[in-house]
This record gives structure tokens, sequence and C-alpha cells, in this order.
């Protein structure tokens, strides 16, 4: 005998509410069991050529970031970087559908998207390079800190987000996570918050295949991460992530709906890390070279170049400015990196409090006094 | 419902709540949010009648769910808002350590000052009101163990609706822990009065013998204390910290040296509990003034017990004379 049998069959007495039947009809929230593509597909043509040669410039440039990030840390110029090669589709759309007043809330794999904002390399890198943990504006590039834990920038897209209806401003906030990231209870509390608030905020689920060395099988048996929505009675979307085209698509669309009242949404994005976890990790031991090679042929950039030249959108002269554009911004990464970067001691004990504390303050006179002795003792 | 201005006989849990509706009414950046504040009005009714006044929006009841509250209240804060968060016990908080810790804490440091955020999170702490586990516990030392939160903890009434206000207009995140057992403890509450800044501790009782320091909900016991000391012919000072971060050095330092001989005293456990920074810090400051160690009577080192045994695990009136008599008093 099963819980099943234990199900009425006589009809319910009207008093009682009907607890079993959804509050939200779960059919239109339902995503396409099959992932959303534009390239390759009629619905190309639907798209602004300038905004298709824009979203390719910046595939370029991305890619080009992400090896000279790479590079430098294989040179000891940055700490760590936890490459998204490969997933470029993801944070250029991500960076290019947000609008001036909107909040993006990267995970530590988005540094791309935060220079996409319009941050400059080297003040997004301060936390992986170790010599600050945020070296932006967070209110005047409206992009949250990079975010290390998992999944807690969530809950505060919702309330921002949340805020930012209170106060009738159309401000609609991002939050980028990774598939390991939903695992954590933060995301379904986000996730409930948002929905139960109605808050504008859309939320990037970047479905890359493992978190560090753990594979999807072992994250999640749900059919799709874009199916947890349903439970929280949001729309679920899934889109191939290395179609540049479709991620900026989808998220446009999630974006609008938020922005017009309509509540938040979950869009899982297919995508694949070509590279390690971060320098530290060794992909080798947890995936074989056939499937690696498998993605690579589905390289986010050769396929927007392939599909971009098909339909006679993409010119040599198009091809070779964004090329340029990539190596001058390379060559900048490398020339701010070339230099020590200005530390100062003192500056451990500014942004603790609002006003400091006393015990903070002697603490910082201790500080001085050791640097001082320190000079003194290399002067003498 | 309105509040007076001026002096009035109020409950602690009155005075928690004219200075939420009072700061609702100062700013309207103020919001509340948590399970129950709004048409409950809190299970200590601590919020009764702001949702009437101020809306469901301003006084918010939410998914019951504490990361995503304090979560939730640190984007609303990163937009300019300032949110009260009311944690519904003190082990209900748990599952909001993490948001804690690692952002509303780190946040104005992790952006150089760019994101301050001015949170008030309300914890009703500590026992003796005969609740079941998980609903009686002393967390201070976990929040003050957390550089970049303040932490303070009201005795009286007039402390309540004063340092309450302060916490909320402070631009620092604040853990505000609220003594259950003394939310029925009534006093006069002056709201025009000023009230002592956030980080300095108050002289309660004078004494030449010895100081108890103390805060929350330990003081009424050690006022206590110090009357019952009078058979013995003792003459107890009493110390109110009501700040535990910041930390007011000057006011104890001063009050030690001059008696000589301290005990520390709280009901959260003592290992590795904020006794034990108190002592250290007055041994390291005032060596050459104590005549005697610096004591501690404390909770046991033992998760918070059943309702029934809980009388012999808080500190109480013996267990602090117990103490006082070990001061050494034949010099």
């Amino acid at each position: 005998m099963t819980v099943l049998d234990h199900r009425p069959t006589a009809p319910v007495p009207p008093w009682l509410p009907d607890a079993s039947g959804p509050r939200t009809d779960p059919a239109p929230l339902l995503p396409d069991t099959s992932p959303v593509r534009v390239l390759g597909t009629p619905a190309l043509a639907k798209y602004d050529p300038e905004l298709l040669r824009d979203l390719y410039r910046r595939l370029v440039v991305g890619r080009r970031y992400n090896q000279q990030a790479t590079t430098l840390t294989k040179q000891g110029r940055l700490a760590v970087y936890p490459s998204s090669t490969g997933q470029e589709a993801c944070e250029v759309a991500a960076a290019a559908v947000l609008g001036a007043d909107d909040w993006l809330f990267p995970s530590y794999r988005d540094t791309l998207a935060v220079v996409g904002r319009g941050v400059d390399p080297l003040a997004a890198l301060t936390l992986l390079r170790g010599s600050a943990h945020t070296g932006y504006d967070p209110r005047a590039t409206r992009t949250a800190p990079l975010c290390t834990p998992l999944a807690t920038q969530a809950p505060h897209a919702v309330g921002l987000a949340h805020a930012a209806r209170l106060r009738g401003e159309p401000v609609v906030a991002l939050a980028m996570l990774g598939d390991g990231g939903t695992s954590e209870g933060d995301f379904h509390e986000a996730l409930n918050f948002a929905a139960v608030l109605n808050a504008p905020v859309v939320f990037l689920v970047q479905n890359n295949g493992y978190a560090i060395s753990v594979p999807l099988t072992k994250q999640s048996a749900a059919p799709s991460l874009a199916h947890k929505a349903v439970g929280y009675g949001m729309p679920g979307r899934l889109v191939d992530g290395n179609d540049v085209v479709a991620v900026h698509a989808v998220l446009a669309e999630a974006m609008d709906r938020a922005r017009s009242g309509g509540g938040p949404t979950l869009v899982e994005a297919l995508t694949y890390r070509l590279e390690a976890h971060t320098n530290a990790d060794d992909a080798t031991r947890y995936r074989v070279g056939e499937e690696v090679e498998a993605w690579r042929a589905h390289d986010p950039l050769v396929l927007m170049e392939r599909h971009l030249r098909e339909a006679d959108l993409l010119d040599d002269a198009t091809v070779a400015r964004a090329a340029e554009e990539a190596e001058a911004v390379a060559a900048t990464m490398r020339a701010e990196f070339h230099a020590e970067p200005e530390l100062d001691p003192l500056s451990l004990f500014r942004h603790v409090y609002a006003e400091p504390t006393p015990q903070l303050m002697e603490q910082a006179e201790q500080l001085a006094a050791e640097l001082a002795a320190e000079q003194a003792g290399a002067g003498a | 419902m309105t509040t007076e201005q001026g002096v009035r006989t109020s409950s602690m849990a009155q005075a928690l709540n004219a200075a939420l509706r009072d700061e609702m009414r100062a700013d309207p950046a103020v919001h509340l949010l948590g399970e129950d504040v709004g048409t409950l009005g809190g299970v200590f009714r601590i919020t009764d009648g702001l949702a009437a006044e101020f809306g469901a929006d301003r006084c918010l009841d939410t998914p019951l769910a504490e990361a995503g509250i304090l979560g939730t209240a640190i984007g609303m804060a990163m937009y300019g808002l300032r949110p009260v968060v009311e944690m519904q016990f003190d082990a209900f908080a748990y599952p909001a350590m993490e948001q804690l810790v690692s952002h509303v804490a780190k946040m104005r440091n992790r952006t150089a000052g760019g994101l301050g955020l001015p949170i008030t999170v309300r914890v009703p702490y500590g026992g003796g009101i005969g609740g079941v586990e998980h609903h009686s516990d002393s967390s201070e030392a976990y929040y003050t163990a957390t550089p970049g939160l303040h932490v303070v903890t009201p005795a009286t009434v007039s402390d309540a609706y004063g340092l309450l206000r302060a916490s909320i207009a402070s631009d620092d995140p604040v853990i505000f822990l609220e003594p259950k057992r003394l939310y029925w403890s009534k006093d006069e509450l002056d709201t025009t009065a000023p009230s002592e800044p956030i980080g300095r501790a108050v002289l309660r009782r004078a004494g030449r013998s010895a100081v108890l320091i103390t805060y929350g909900p330990s003081l009424p016991v050690c006022l206590e204390a110090a009357e019952a000391a009078r058979a013995e012919g003792w003459d107890l000072a009493v110390l109110d910290l009501r700040s535990l971060v910041p930390f007011d050095d000057a006011t104890v330092c001063e009050v030690v040296r001059s008696v000589g001989r301290a005990v520390v005293v709280h009901e959260a456990s003592g290992f590795g509990g904020v006794g034990a920074e108190i002592a250290a810090r007055v041994s390291e400051r005032c060596f050459h003034h104590l005549a005697a160690p610096v004591l501690r009577v404390t909770g046991f080192d033992i998760p918070y017990p059943p309702p029934m045994l809980e009388h012999h695990h808080l500190p109480g009136v013996d267990r602090i004379l117990d103490a006082v008599a070990k001061l050494q008093w034949e010099d």
C-alpha cells in the first residue's frame, strides 16, 4: 500500500480547499524541452545586423580577454582566474542586454560580463589579482561585487529589484549563477522570494556541465534546471548557451517581462567550460577529451562567425577590426599588470565600519608603528 | 494607535514598538521585514500595528526563510532603503549566518566603502521564559566574533527605545539583541530624552568592593545580587555594557581600576564567550590595579537545557555571590 492509495475517492468536501490543485497553471511555465536557438535558423533574419555585429565583436574581445587573463595566471600576475572560455556567449549577452540603470549580480566566473558593463578590465580583476576585493564602484557601475559564495548574491538581486519596484523605478536585476549554485539553499529562497514579491529580476544559470568536478547528473535529478522555475510559479526558459543571439533574445524577453511588471524568470543556458574550473584544477581527472572536443565544435565564437558569414552579415573588415580591438585590450591588460599594484597597508582599517571602533583605531596605530619601524630599519 | 511623546510607563516590548514606529515616521526609507511581522504584529508583538499604519510594503510579511529574508534586506539596503529584519528567535537566525557573515558584515569592506549596509537585525535572545529547545540560545559570541557588525543589547526600557532608534539610524549593520525575558519589564520611558550612544557602557550602580560587568538579561540579576551583597558587607558596582561591539574599554577600565575587583556575568556559555574577551582585556589593561583575578559567572558549556532545568544553567544571585566571595577580601 502506498500513499497514493490514500487519495480520497469521494469528492472533497466544499469547505476543504483542494490542496492538490496547482495555484498556477504549470503548462505555460514549463520550458521547451529543446533549447532555444537562433543561429542557423530563419529567425536570424529578424535581428538588427548592427546588434549581431556588436555581439560578434564582443565575443571576439571576450575570448581574447579570457586567454590573456589565463596567461596572466601562468605568469603569476593574477592569483587565480576562473575562465569563462567557451561560455562567452552568456557573458556577452548578459552584459549587452542590461540597460544603464539595471543591476548585474555576477558570480566569481563572470568577470567578462562585468567588463562588458563598461568596467575597466584591471578594476574588474583586483579580486582575482589579490590586490583589493572589489576594484570598481558598485553604485556607479550598477554592478555588485563578484560573489564567491555560491548563489548568495541571488537574494540580493531580489531585494534590490523589489526596492526599485517599490520606488516605481524601471530597474531590472540580473543574477548570474552556475549549475552548482542551483543546489544551494539561497538559490531556492531567492526564487521563492522573487516569485512571491513579483520582483523584476532575471536569474541566468550558466549550466556548463560541472561544479568543479561534479557533473550535472550528480547535481540535480530534475529534467532540466529550467524546470525548477515551475515549482516557484515563474517561467523557466532553456536556451543554447553557445548561441549568443539566442541567449540575448531569451534574456531580453525576460528583462522586458520583468520591467513591465510580469515578475521573475529563470533562464538556463546550456554551455560548456572549455578550460578547467580555475588554473588550480586538473580537468582531465573528471572529463574525457572526446567530450571537450565535441563542445569545441560548438564553440560560441565559431558558431557566430560561421552563421553570420553564411547570412552575409559579416565581412572581412569587421572581423579584422574586432581582432584589432581584442589585441588592444590584451595589450592594455599586459601593460597594467606589468606594474606592481600600489597598496596602502593602513587601508585595511578604512572600510570595516562607517566610523572605526576604538579597537580598530588602536590596531591601526599598531600597524603604523610597525611600518615606521620597518622603514627606519630599512633606512639604517 | 498613536505614539505619545514624553514620559509614560512602558514595557520593553512597547518601547521597542515605539522606537520602530518613530523611526518609520521619521524616515520613509525604514522598512521592516520578517516572518509574521505584518498582520500578526510579531510573535512578541514588537511590530504590532505597524503594518496598519505604514502598509504591507513597509512592514512586510515574508516567506519563512531566514537567509532569504536577510539576503533580500541586503539588496534593499543596496538600493537605499534601511531594512529592519526580525529573526523570530535566536536559534532561528542560524540559517541566515552565511548572509550575515559573508555579506552583511563585509560588504562595506569588500567594496572599499562603496556599499555600506544600514541593516538592523533584531534577534530576541536568551532564556528564562520556559521556551523549549531552539528558543533560548544566547548567540552573541557568534556575532561579536564577526568584524563589520555592531552588536548591542538593551537591558532597560529606555535603552530599548534609544538603542533601537540609534541602531536603525546607524550607517553600519547592527545586531540588536533583545533579551526576551525582559520584554515585559516595565519602567518610565521618556521618548524625548537623549540617550547614551552606541558604544558606551553605563554604570547602573556605584560601589567600592567589586564591579559586576554585565549586559542584557543578566543586568537585573546583577542588581539583585548587589542588593543581596550588602548583607555580607560588600558594596558592589554594576556596569551595563549596552554595546558589545564597539566595546567601551575606557569606561570598563576606569571602573575596574577604581574598584580593583571584577566579575563578568552573562548567561551564554563561558568557553570562548564574551566574558572571556572582557576578562582578557581587563587583565591586559588593568593588571596592576587588580587585587584578584577577573572571574566569570556564565551559563554552563552545554546546549541550552530543557525549560524545567534551565534555572540550574542560568547564572542567578547565589552563583554571582559565590564568585564575589572568591575575590580574596583580606587585603
